[in-house]
């Protein structure tokens, strides 16, 4: 069966055990449609680079999956019914991770970003300048 | 040979052996692909080859959609 990566936020005011029963329910879900869910990361409660319907925050949680595609879209359907679920996604992926995905490898990557931390970003497209004048012939 | 205004092409971070894969997850590789407004960096700039570019631009939309990354910064 194909290998999805699905990725559900929700409420902030929730509690974690309202967030880990959601992820039981979701695993229900896939069980009943025949299919595995192989992991189970919970990336906790994490800020939004924007708000999502007045959350500022929200509980991530993603579900490796072995599931048919039938099973994805049940899953889909429930989870969009859901009004704790603020936002999810389904990605098709060729396989999965072994380990933790880079969100929980955060914590030791952080000091190793540290030193790149003043060279700037690439900005955005600057005005074109009108075209310099020819430079000498340099090698 | 006298050439003013040549600079050498710098290479794809993506490819050769030992480079990081473009995951939608790894917000901090992202973000260096992102300019200070938010918008993709077009890969004439940062050197990304044509293919790794289309799965980075799609990687960051990702992030985006999972409000992992801004669509605009203010």
């Amino acid at each position: 069966m194909p290998l999805y990566e699905h990725v559900f936020l929700a409420r902030q005011d929730l509690s974690q055990a309202q967030v880990d029963a959601l992820a039981e329910a979701a695993t229900k879900i896939v069980e009943e449609n025949q299919g595995k869910v192989v992991k189970t990361e919970t990336w906790g409660l994490r800020s939004l680079a924007y708000k999502i319907q007045k959350n500022r925050k929200a509980h991530f949680v993603m579900l490796d999956l072995d599931a048919s595609g039938a099973a994805v879209a049940e899953l889909e359907r429930v989870t969009r019914m859901n009004e704790d679920v603020i936002r999810y996604m389904t990605v098709r992926v060729d396989a999965h991770e072994k380990g933790p995905s880079v969100m929980m490898r955060k914590q030791d990557r952080a000091e190793r970003g540290a030193d790149r931390g003043d060279r700037g970003g690439f900005g955005d497209r600057p005005e074109r300048a009108p075209r310099a004048p020819r430079a000498e012939q340099e090698i | 040979m006298a050439r003013p205004f040549f600079r050498r092409r710098k290479s794809c971070p993506f490819s050769g052996k030992d480079a990081p894969r473009i995951d939608y997850k790894d917000v901090r590789l992202l973000q260096g692909y992102i300019s200070e407004r938010g918008k993709i960096v077009p890969s004439r700039i940062t050197a990304v080859s044509g293919k790794k570019q289309r799965e980075l631009s799609q990687a960051i939309k990702r992030a985006r959609h999972l409000g992992l990354m801004p669509y605009i910064v203010k």
